[in-house]
């Protein structure tokens, strides 16, 4: 999967989960962006983009994630191990 | 009831979903029941409630919620708490975990103490509660440990951390057994139902503080909002089963009543008779079992008295066995019931069958079944029945209904049948006889009993020579629908004598019954032989012990009866028209 389809993936992901079709990520959108954003929901998100991809983060990856951009970029690196 | 929330439900959409999901269930209804749910937690409970809120819309409860703060549960509990006294709460649910145990006890320890000392420390709780509050309370117990110190020994031994759980949770069921309006949600069975090593799965605790797996809660949720609809009277109160491939295998107006599977003869039998067991176990529940079969009535009843049928006519107390659609059937059961349709289960190997019902009659539960050995698996999952109180009356039940039956006999219409086919979506292939086909045309017209007019039979020599014989008319017809391809079955075989297309053979599947694949056939049929010249059509009928249900085939098709002898053989005519009006309005004939 190219970083683009990556974005497209997770685009849908959120639209999904916060029920908003009007969401448009880049890479620096972050929790200050989407109102409904909050702690709980970053878990919702964590769980639901591990279901999609078919993967499963550590601790550490996922702990100090900035923005969205991060997490694609996550999203790359597992995808090439 | 939403499909999406039914067992076996997708947790990953329902978690990925919530939002949309709760929109669609408000949109629904407007009568719901308001309930307030105060959630007590040992962990993070945000995501238990926002699922078990779905779970509870779903069963036509209305929650608003109480949830404590991080931990609190015991702080809660037992301090006042103006906040949750203005809330007044109708439920309590302390949802902990093993990771709230206080102390486990060390080999030097007195195990017993620290047991006792734990155990206490909920009995005030739930006391507190009580006292305080006046509601039911849905306490969790506890899932086993994760590791496991001295392996196989920490189930003996009482120093063992499996012991000590084991007996914290017979404690727990002590509590439960002399204390009303105290309800055990038994995340030891879950968990392990689940499996405890992804139940359990740290990454989820030390990340986010949930001392379960994300991916679990809608199971840990379904299971407490089962208890909450149960409280509050949402509970199922019986099933309408389906006969051919759910309770026996087979089907029994084709493969008689010494060819359906049931018994302990084979393994499909044994599958079959498990689950006929499990249900007549619902009855000591006051759970009431009635049949919505397409079949003839004697067929139905020759079934349930196989010698080794678990169940017998006795045991239900409506059987609709007939050639209805099942929606009305359904209906017509609940109305003479005096029930709403909404509480009854509808169980049913067919697809198909299981949407017009739920389509047709909104709330209905019909759940997905899978195959045989999982129907048991699939329906207790469910609980629909889920046991708070048990009555005298609910033991009951039965010869209530039974009584009542006698009472109502009106009939409730139905007017849409046509929408219901449409909705199926349903593309046919209809074309003379292809080498490849030759196998299954011989099969089914060996096995088909039912929607058959001649019973004669063909064996694939036979066909092979029919197919390519230009004095006949061959048709073979596949039908396809939203759920799926039905495969290959209706077969129609005419013969041409004198510019006469003469039918020796018209059957069908009884899968496809009610579909108007019959009329798609005979449009086919009318266009084949109107190609050839032909302008008149002879049918026949000779009834046999199996066939009564295509007695007025021909009639149904706009045939002319021409001849009857004593033996009931009935011939048939029909003249082809110009302006011959095609009869299937609901099937798309793919070239």
């Amino acid at each position: 999967m190219t970083r683009e389809e990556v974005m497209k993936k997770l685009n849908e992901i959120f639209c999904n989960v916060f029920d908003d079709e009007t969401i448009v990520l880049t890479d620096s959108t972050n929790a200050n962006d989407i109102e409904d954003w909050d702690s709980l929901e970053q878990i919702n998100l964590i769980v639901n983009i591990e279901n999609e991809f078919g993967m499963m983060f550590d601790m550490a990856e996922v702990s100090d994630l900035a923005n969205v951009g991060e997490m694609a970029d996550l999203i790359m690196r597992k995808q090439a191990e | 009831m939403l499909k999406e929330l039914l067992y076996p439900f997708d947790p990953n959409y329902i978690l990925e979903n919530k939002r949309k999901i709760k929109k669609t269930l408000l949109g629904q209804s407007d009568a719901f029941i308001e309930k307030k749910i105060a959630i007590l937690g040992g962990y993070t409970t945000a995501a238990v409630k926002q699922i078990m809120e779905l779970f509870l819309l779903n069963n036509g409860i209305k929650p608003s919620f109480y949830e404590s703060e991080y931990n609190k549960f015991y702080e809660d509990a037992l301090f006042d708490n103006p906040q949750l006294e203005g809330f007044g709460p109708d439920i309590i649910y302390v949802c902990t975990s093993n990771r709230n145990i206080t102390r486990y006890p060390s080999l030097n320890d007195d195990a017993q103490a620290l047991l006792k000392n734990e155990i206490e420390k909920y009995q005030r709780i739930w006391d507190s509660l009580k006292s305080r509050y006046h509601c039911p309370i849905i306490q969790n117990n506890f899932e086993l440990p994760y590791y496991r110190l001295m392996g196989n020994k920490e189930a003996s031994d009482v120093h063992g951390k499996v012991n000590f759980i084991t007996r914290l949770n017979l404690l727990m069921d002590e509590y439960a057994q002399e204390n009303e309006n105290f309800y055990i949600c038994d995340i030891n069975y879950l968990s392990a139902d689940y499996g405890l090593k992804n139940w359990s799965d740290p990454f989820y605790f030390h990340m986010y503080k949930y001392a379960l797996n994300v991916n679990a809660i809608p199971y840990l949720s379904f299971n407490v909002a089962n208890i909450i609809k149960s409280l509050f009277g949402k509970n199922k109160k019986g099933f309408v089963l389906d006969l051919d491939n759910t309770l026996w295998g087979g089907v029994i107006g084709d493969d008689g009543v010494e060819g359906i599977k049931v018994g302990p003869e084979e393994s499909e039998g044994q599958v079959y008779s498990e689950f006929q067991r499990y249900l007549k176990e619902h009855k000591q529940l006051g759970i009431i079992l009635n049949i919505d079969s397409k079949n003839d009535y004697e067929n139905a009843i020759a079934g349930l008295k196989h010698p080794d049928s678990e169940l017998s006519e006795d045991d239900f107390v409506e059987i609709k066995a007939n050639w209805e659609p099942k929606d009305r059937n359904f209906a017509d059961i609940a109305n003479e019931l005096t029930l709403l349709p909404e509480s009854l289960v509808f169980v049913d190997d067919n697809p198909a069958e299981r949407h017009i019902v739920s389509e047709q009659l909104k709330g209905v539960a019909a759940p997905e079944l899978g195959s045989a050995e999982h129907y048991i698996e699939v329906l207790d999952r469910n609980g629909f029945f889920e046991v708070t109180t048990l009555s005298k009356d609910d033991l009951k039940r039965n010869e209530m209904y039974k009584q009542n039956i006698e009472r109502a006999k009106a009939e409730s219409s139905f007017s849409n049948y046509k929408d219901y086919l449409l909705s199926l979506d349903m593309k046919g292939i209809i074309k003379p006889f292809e080498p490849m086909y030759i196998e299954r045309i011989s099969q089914l017209s060996n096995k088909s009993n039912q929607f058959n007019l001649t019973t004669h039979r063909y064996t694939v020599s036979d066909i092979e020579k029919i197919a390519t014989d230009e004095n006949y008319i061959t048709l073979y017809g596949k039908l396809i629908d939203r759920f799926g391809d039905n495969g290959l079955v209706s077969v129609v075989i005419g013969h041409i004598v004198e510019g006469v297309c003469d039918m020796d053979l018209w059957i069908m599947s009884c899968r496809v019954l009610k579909r108007d694949l019959e009329f798609a056939m005979m449009d086919e049929l009318v266009k084949r032989c109107k190609e050839k010249g032909i302008r008149k059509i002879v049918g026949h009928y000779y009834p046999t012990a199996k066939n009564n249900m295509v007695k007025e085939f021909y009639a149904l098709q706009g045939f002319t009866k021409i001849a009857e002898d004593e033996k009931g053989n009935t011939d048939w005519e029909f003249v082809i028209s110009d302006d011959y009006k095609l009869k299937n309005e609901v099937i798309t004939i793919q070239e």
